[in-house]
Formats: structure tokens, sequence, C-alpha cells
């Protein structure tokens, strides 16, 4: 690309979303990496929570794992698991949480439980739900972060590990899900947004060279495209440097 | 009071062939010596419950020790798939592996419900999940709001190993960093293992410690480095590199067999 890679213009978008001194939950890998950014750059007082039970935590450094040394020796608090999630997630403190997503729909729910149409015989075991129902119930907002292609942006997931809007409209409200839901969806090629009336997403901001019909042409349903459709700033050289020497401290081996 | 033991004794005098067998320690402090003493000792038909599998189950499970898995995420933490968990849903080997998958908050509420002698745990949760509505998840109405809620059935393992930082020679056992859900996860069980990395005099009070009384404990053993390839604070760090040189061993299941005959059967033990 453009002297940046997809990895790193995807990182640093979910960054410029994060606002100073705002209450995170991390996860690990690209989320993990813009929140760091984000504290490094234009929200050195954001709060970034690991479900590992560390709040605050100041790594100088990527972790490689949510539970790594670094982040329970520069945290502000450390508390216990049932703790972080009881106390902490479900009262609805925390602003924001990121997700990952091996499947993603037309209305943001999310799997990372099984591929295939068979629980009990799935053709791909994910790893499963971990901290994510939780999060995408109860974090105020959801910023999601997924290449996109069509095996992965489907009409339906095959499994929702993670309910983003349910069906649509009134969903969250009759589930009782507390927070809003995916506000973000951050892929590879641009930025999805839910429409605030169908909560179904709609393509709102690409990348620099990335059209509207590439990113329907990855997209497993008939994706709408914002009218006003926006260009997202490429990174600065500044973000840039602050992004790459946080990387280059990750510890070895990291995929 | 706890009783000081070899860990080869702690392990058999606590585990027995279709136990329930929880292991705990979240990222940190995980019981990793005594997982691969369960599978030296070849335990058999075991329901394993731990939030995050981990390196450890994958072994155990692909050594043949477990029946069922009760979890809720089954990754290699910052590299990705467990092989041996995938291989064992996937393809029945080397044998079926019934699984009961949970969130992370369901099941630490489980272990908290264990803890306190209920017999379920409340919390806003699963609701339009594929989760909800599987064993041990239903829904519950709150009798004061009428809010639905989700309902979590207390986990009550027979056998709760876990891994500390210190004991001192009264078995009263201390950690500190990262605590995860360990002081539940003991307390829910019937019978507990305890490995910790050193057994000192005194037991000095450090900040965000937990201390479990040996009377609440059944078996203290010494493992110095017995959470590798997890890690100990203030004693060791984690081993990154055998995380993701595990991806390769247990990819396979030819290298996986050389693996176990290595370094568990064919090993020198723990202690």
């Amino acid at each position: 690309m453009n002297g940046y890679s997809a990895d790193e213009i995807m990182t640093v978008t979910a960054a410029r979303a994060l606002r100073d001194g705002m209450t995170c939950f991390v996860g690990i890998d690209l989320p993990s990496a813009a929140a760091n950014l984000a504290r490094a750059t234009h929200a050195p007082n954001l709060v970034l929570i690991y479900e590992s039970g560390t709040i605050g935590a100041k790594p100088g450094s990527l972790p490689l794992s949510i539970g790594d040394a670094e982040l329970a020796e520069t945290a502000d608090t450390v508390v216990s698991v049932p703790e972080i999630f009881n106390y902490w997630l479900q009262p609805g403190r925390i602003d924001v949480g990121f997700l990952g997503a091996a499947q993603i729909d037309r209305f943001a729910n999310i799997n990372t439980t099984i591929i295939g149409s068979d629980y009990a015989e799935p053709k791909v075991r994910l790893p499963g739900a971990g901290g994510a129902p939780e999060i995408a119930a109860c974090c105020r907002e959801v910023i999601v972060i997924a290449r996109q292609s069509r095996r992965k942006f489907v009409e339906r997931v095959d499994f929702i590990t993670s309910v983003g809007f349910g069906d649509g409209p009134g969903s969250r409200q009759y589930l009782g899900l507390t927070g809003a839901g995916p506000q973000q969806v951050i892929t590879d090629l641009g930025v999805l947004e839910p429409d605030p009336e169908s909560c179904e997403l709609v393509l709102t901001r690409v990348y620099p060279g990335v059209s509207a019909a590439e990113v329907r042409e990855q997209t497993g349903w008939d994706l709408r495209v914002a009218a006003d459709l926006g260009e997202i700033e490429p990174p600065s050289p500044a973000e840039l440097a602050v992004l790459r020497g946080l990387l280059a401290t990750m510890p070895e081996g990291d995929s | 009071m706890a009783a000081i033991v070899s860990l080869s004794e702690a392990i058999s005098a606590a585990v027995h062939d279709g136990d329930t067998l929880a292991m705990e320690g979240f990222t940190h402090l995980i019981p990793a010596a005594a997982a691969r003493e369960v599978v030296r000792q070849r335990r058999r038909d075991l329901t394993l419950v731990r939030m995050t599998p981990d390196v450890i189950y994958d072994q155990m499970i692909g050594a043949g020790c477990a029946r069922k898995l009760v979890f809720s995420w089954g990754g290699n933490p910052g590299v990705g798939s467990l092989h041996r968990f995938r291989d064992a849903v996937e393809h029945s080997w080397p044998r079926p592996l019934q699984i009961e998958e949970h969130s992370h908050a369901g099941m630490a509420n489980r272990y908290v419900a264990g803890a306190s002698g209920l017999p379920f745990a409340v919390l806003r949760g699963y609701n339009g999940t594929g989760l909800a509505g599987k064993a041990n998840i239903a829904e519950i109405v709150c009798p004061f709001t009428g809010e639905r809620l989700a309902a979590v059935a207390a986990l009550r393992p027979d056998v709760t190993v876990i891994h500390a930082q210190q004991a001192d020679r009264a078995g009263n056992v201390q950690y500190w960093g990262i605590t995860g859900v360990q002081k539940e996860a003991v307390l829910a069980a019937t019978r507990s293992v305890v490995t910790v990395e050193e057994i000192v005099d005194v037991l000095e009070p450090r900040p965000g410690a937990v201390l479990l009384p040996t009377w609440a404990l059944g078996y203290v053993a010494l493992a110095p480095g017995g959470s590798h390839p997890s890690y100990a604070l203030g004693y060791s760090i984690r081993d990154n590199e055998f995380y993701v040189a595990w991806d390769a061993i247990s990819r396979d299941r030819d290298a996986f067999g050389r693996w176990l005959d290595e370094h568990i059967y064919g090993g020198a033990g723990e202690a």
C-alpha cells in the first residue's frame, strides 16, 4: 500500500476512535495496539482494562497475553476475575470494548464459536466466547475489528456468540442489553456503522484508494453505502512512528 | 490442616479417574506441573473444568485424560488454536470429547456460586446468544424487578488444583499479581491441591495478595517453576516462545506423541 500496511491503518483508525479519559476494555493483538497507540498519542488518560483484572494498566511494551506481568505491575489495581466482570463490566462502568469476529452479520452479531450449521459437529471449532458476550452486552459502546471478506461478513452468522443488534431495531432493548452495541466495525477496507433506524451495518468510510464497490464485493450481503461516504485520513508519519515503536517492543513470536 | 507432600503424592491422593477436575490460574500461575503430573499418572475419564483450557488442557485432552471439557475460551493465547482440543472436538481423537461452554463471566459466577454454597448465580448476560439455554445456563426472572437475567449452575469440582507463589510450613498459601478465579475455584471444590514456588518460614503480607488458610486446603506441594510456560510474578516470566512452539507440536498427532514420550512418560518427573 502507500507506505503503511492494512494492519497499521486499521490500528490507527481504531486508536482515533478512542477519546482521552475513556475507560476501555482491551483484547489482545490489534485492539491492544490501538489502545496503547491512543494512550501514547492523543489520549494519555485512557484507562486500559484487561479481562485478567488489571485496571489502569500502563504497559511500556505491547503485551502478548492479556495477563502479562507488566499489566499487573503497572495497573492502578488488580482485581479478581469475578470482580472485573461483576463489578466493573456488568454495571456499565466501561465506555468502550473491543471485539474481534470470525464471522459478523448484517446486524453486527458476532460469531467466535463454530463454523458450520451443526453445533455438535462443527466444520471448525473456534475458541469460543471468552469475555465477549458480556462486553457486547454491557460496555457503553463496542468497536469491532475484523478483516473484510465474504466468508467473514455474512448474511447470518452460524452461531451468535455476542449480540450486536439481534434481529434489528428493538432487539437490544427486548433482550435487556444495556450498552449501545457495536458503533463501528473497522475493517481492512474501511469502516461500517449501524444505521440509526434499521440497525443494519452501512459502509460510511473507506481508506484512501478503496472503492465502495470493492467493499461490497467483500461483503456477503447487499451492503448499503452511505450517501456521504467519507475517506479516512491515512496514518500520519507521527502515528506510524509511535505504532511501529510499540510493535517493536512486542515479545518474540507474535503471529 | 493442609498436608505438605510431594506433587506426585498430592495428585495421586486427590485426583481420581472420573473426577471433575478444575485447574485455574488466569494466564498467570497456571498449574502446569500439576497438569503434567496428571498426564503422567494416566488419569482417565476426567471432566476438565477451566475458563481458558490453555496448553495444559490441550496436553491432557491429547493424552486421553478427558471425557468432557467445561470452558469459556479455548485458544492458545496470542498464538491461535489449541490443536489437540480441536482434533478432539472435530475428529474425536484420541477419544470423543463432550464440551460444555460458557462465557468468562458465566464461568466466574459459577465458581462464585460454588464457593458460596449456593445452587446458582445470577448475571446479566447470554440473552440473545446461542449459548443461552445450553447446559447449566437458564433464564430467570428477578422476583423484585421482573428483569430477565441469566442463572448459571454452581460449579462444584471434586478437586481444584492451583499454583501459588508461597506457602508457609503450616500450609497457609499466599499468591499475588493477577489473582484470577483461584480462590473461588478452591472454595467451590471438595478437595484441593496447591503447588507453590517456595515454602517459607513466614508469609510476608503483600498488596493485593490472596491468602488461603491451611485449614481450607487439602494438599500443598512444592513445585518450583510449576507454572511454566505461564509465569509466577516475582519468580518467573512467561515463556512466550513455548506458546508459539506449542502450535507446531500440537498441530500434528505424531509430533504431539513424541512430545508426550519425551517430556512426560519418559521424563524424570516434576520435582
